[in-house]
């Protein structure tokens, strides 16, 4: 059904391309539809933010072409980076990225690296909070940790999204802080559902998404305890009656020292020239000039850093170090990688 | 009583002229992509999902909402016209209503359909409308354990009540388990049973898998049986919609069980799918004709749907009032609510008012709209059946191709497709069931999940199966259904053995 109007458009949109070619020669446009991959299923939080820019993208007119959304999340999201990995010197395709960018060949040796796409951007840092449900006994991290070194090994359930990606790299983190004591870590499928069990006293906690938990918050379910940042967030107006998300403490404040964030990035095909690269920057620039962008982020409490060029790249080779450090210390290697 | 003043103000909302050109848009919209196997529900939303970020989120959300009514209602259509189930949770429909289209019945059977998907979703609506907070709060109680329980009891009673050899049930369903595993193991982040295949990295999809036992093979069957198809004598009045509503009455006992276990199964949030299928296996039973289920019983038609589209309306319940989605159309419904600003959750019914309850009111409307413009187009669905069965079958090969390609975009799907089409058929030769087969490729691994996350939780101890009452009778009722072959067989062994007159155990 969709596939004869692309066609149609294609033809035209390169009819066009033919008589405007020779006077903008420098400046690239998508000559079709622009593929955005989601390498997640429908519902979690890539796939409420590629759908998201979607909708700003139409709304304002960003594009000349417009942008197909699909989800390829077979293996871990190995299905949509292979998809973009493949797709040399067609630079009509994008991929939002989770930390499944680096943990997923880590953890399952599935070839692909992010250094077989083009780095387009870096959107924002999704940021983590652990979360206990507001009737348990701990006001803060330290006197959850405490708890959980007082109590049995592996009594402690936490629960978190998929298995030997970004909850369960956290959570074998923060267990540096309860030695020898060890959480049960218990995956689910999303990060909505974590959220709903901690809720429904099914686990003891969880380091969820401030927007996959935001609502149970405001609804006096939730309670967070530290958030796994450096520094504070910035978002100062009140979310519950009394609360910000700036009033949340560092895990480092509250004495549990564990750091970790989640690249929300671009990337697209292997091969595309600079000013293809260029070209998506600059939508993504417009994009985050929305006021509609704006309150997203505020919403989910997002660490705005917008990053391009030779700064991303170097972000993502450190980032890279970190995952691979990480993984190797809780034992997620699969053994091809080794 | 608020409740009703509510209702009210949300029927204004609502029933403005705007609004209703949307719902019937919605609809007809609706309808067409639950026809198309491979589009579904969820893809729908999603693609159209873009068009409705210029309306105001009530007008969106009605427009979306009757889109999903659409598929639900729409679904029904080609799996009883041509075995071809358009969503996951017409499977069950397909087992009746395609013998009944094969009769000559058809009109019958979309009829029957149409109703008791209506019947389904008002009831769920009721429910939605009177009890959303209680309700909210019971589906809090479900863990891995209560989930595995359900899903437990489902597969009991498939395997309990099967048609032919209860053994070869089980051989058809472990088969399912085995292609529902390939993919990633959610549980440990590894790969299983891809062998370094690209391809099957993202495991078999249902749909794919459905159209291809269904479909596929259904067209080999009839083909081989020489090109003709009973269904061509149709007929074509309107009275007969009449006709089907009276008798339908009959089966009021099956439309109660199956609105319960679908309201449930919606709420839990085990889905549409496996609602219709217990509700299918249970209608079967408990009805005095259970065993002509199979060979075109209209209650066979009524019991799947009713409970599929009260489980479809009722899944909408914990997406508004916990934010997680009990469908894969309501969770592209979610990410619509964010767009728009709304978040989901507890507060979506304090802090949103207006748009809540006009929801819910547009989901009474939209259902009665849906259920005038498909009943009056039941003529016209049967009368499809006239066309010559050489003409059609090329073309539902086309839709069916076109289907298994759209769902992921990907080419090798097409060949699974057929694949998928051959294993139907030599199955259907050598009498194996596939409804078990379908059944546990779609909940294989969400209850192998729930298995070994209530696992994980108790430390390896089964007794976390029994631990609380809840999750402790759903699993004794599934262990009944599932042994219940062989206690009545037991039973009347028995009574055979003392008695030594074999007549007199079957009165």
């Amino acid at each position: 059904m969709r596939k004869r109007p692309l066609g149609v458009m294609t033809a035209i949109a390169l009819a066009a391309g033919a008589t405007a070619g020779p006077v903008a020669a420098a400046a690239w446009e998508p000559a079709k539809p622009i593929t955005f991959i989601i390498p997640a299923g429908t519902g979690g939080g890539a796939d409420l933010m590629a759908r998201f820019i979607q909708g700003i993208v139409t709304k304002h007119n960003l594009t000349k072409q417009p942008i197909v959304v699909v989800n390829k999340g077979g293996g871990a999201g190995a299905e949509g980076f292979l998809d973009v990995k493949g797709s040399k010197g067609d630079p009509h395709k994008i991929i939002i990225t989770l930390s499944n960018l680096f943990t997923t060949p880590l953890a399952t040796g599935v070839p692909f690296n992010w250094k077989d796409m083009t780095p387009v951007a870096m959107l924002s840092l999704d940021q983590f909070i652990l979360w206990v449900n507001a009737q348990a006994p701990y006001k803060t991290a330290a006197e959850y940790v405490a708890a959980v070194k007082a109590g049995d090994d592996k009594k402690f359930k936490m629960g978190g999204t998929g298995s030997k990606q970004e909850d369960q790299i956290i959570t074998v983190a923060l267990e540096a802080n309860t030695t020898p004591k060890k959480f049960t870590y218990v995956p689910y499928k999303g990060g909505g559902e974590v959220a709903t069990q901690l809720v429904g006293n099914h686990v003891d906690s969880t380091v969820n998404n401030p927007i996959e938990a935001v609502s149970q918050w405001k609804g006096g379910n939730l309670r967070p305890l530290c958030i796994f940042d450096s520094k504070r967030s910035t978002y100062t107006e009140k979310v519950t009656a009394d609360m910000a998300w700036s009033d949340i403490p560092t895990c480092k404040e509250a004495g549990v020292d564990t750091e970790y964030q989640m690249l929300r990035g671009i990337f697209t095909s292997p091969g595309a020239t600079p000013e293809q690269v260029a070209y998506y920057v600059d939508l993504f620039k417009k994009v985050a000039e929305t006021e509609d962008w704006k309150k997203f982020m505020s919403d989910g409490a997002f660490n705005q850093t917008f990053m391009s060029g030779p700064e991303f790249t170097t972000w993502l080779e450190a980032a890279e170090k970190r995952h691979l450090a990480l993984m190797k210390e809780a034992g997620f290697l699969a053994a091809a990688a080794n | 009583m608020e409740d009703v003043v509510s209702l009210l103000h949300g029927f204004s909302i609502a029933l403005t002229p705007y609004n209703i050109v949307l719902m019937v848009i919605g609809i007809v919209l609706g309808v067409i992509i639950g026809v198309l196997p491979g589009l579904g529900g969820a893809n729908g939303v999603a693609i159209l999902l873009p068009l409705t970020f210029s309306m105001s989120p009530t007008s969106a959300i009605i427009m979306l909402s009757c889109i999903y009514w659409g598929a639900l209602f729409g679904g029904a259509i080609t799996s009883i016209l041509f075995n071809i189930p358009g969503e996951p949770w017409s499977v069950a429909t397909t087992f009746d209503g395609h013998p009944m289209a094969q009769q000559g019945r058809a009109d019958q059977a979309l009829t029957a359909a149409f109703t008791s998907s209506f019947v389904g979703a008002l009831v769920a609506v009721i429910m939605i409308t009177f009890l959303a907070p209680l309700i909210a709060k019971f589906a809090l109680r479900f863990g891995p354990a209560e989930f595995f329980a359900v899903f437990f009891l489902t597969f009991a009673s498939f395997i309990g009540t099967s048609r032919g050899s209860p053994f070869k049930a089980v051989a058809s369903m472990c088969l399912g388990f085995a292609l529902g595993a390939v993919g990633l193991d959610q549980m440990t982040g590894s790969l299983r049973l891809t062998f370094g295949s690209q391809e099957l990295l993202a495991g078999f999809d249902f749909l794919i898998a459905v159209i291809g036992l269904f479909g596929i093979a259904e067209m080999m069957s009839s083909v081989e049986s020489g090109l003709q198809f009973r269904g061509k004598h149709a007929t074509i009045r309107l009275s007969v919609v009449l006709h089907t509503w009276k008798s339908l009455l009959r089966y009021w006992a099956t439309s109660i069980r199956s609105c319960i276990i679908g309201c449930w199964m919606g709420v839990t949030p085990g889905g549409a799918t496996p609602a219709s299928f217990m509700s299918y296996a249970l209608a079967k039973r408990f009805s005095k004709n259970g065993n002509n289920f199979g060979k075109g019983e209209i209650e066979g038609v009524v019991a799947p749907e009713t409970a599929a589209h009260a489980a479809g309306t009722s899944a909408l319940l914990p997406m508004l009032t916990l934010g997680i989605p009990g469908s894969p159309t309501a969770a592209v419904l979610l990410g619509g609510l964010m767009i728009w600003g709304l978040q989901p959750g507890p507060m979506l019914f304090i802090e949103q008012k207006e748009f809540v309850w006009g929801l819910i009111a547009s989901m009474y409307l939209g259902n009665v709209v849906g259920l005038i413009i498909v009943l009056t187009c039941v003529p016209l669905f049967a009368a499809i059946l006239r066309v010559p069965f050489s003409i059609i079958v090329p073309v539902i090969l086309v839709i069916c191709a076109v289907g298994a390609y759209t769902v992921n975009n990907n080419m090798f799907d097409i060949w699974l497709m057929l694949g998928f089409g051959i294993m139907g058929y030599v199955l259907q030769k050598l009498d194996y069931p596939l409804a078990p087969l379908v059944l546990a490729i779609v909940l294989g691994d969400k209850a192998e999940e729930g298995f070994r996350q209530a696992l994980l939780g108790s430390q390896g101890s089964l007794t976390v199966f029994w631990s609380n009452w809840l999750v402790g009778s759903i699993m004794t009722l599934g262990l009944l259904l599932l042994f219940s072959p062989l206690i009545t067989w037991a039973i009347s062994k028995i009574r055979t053995g003392l008695g030594g007159h074999p007549a007199a155990a079957i009165d």
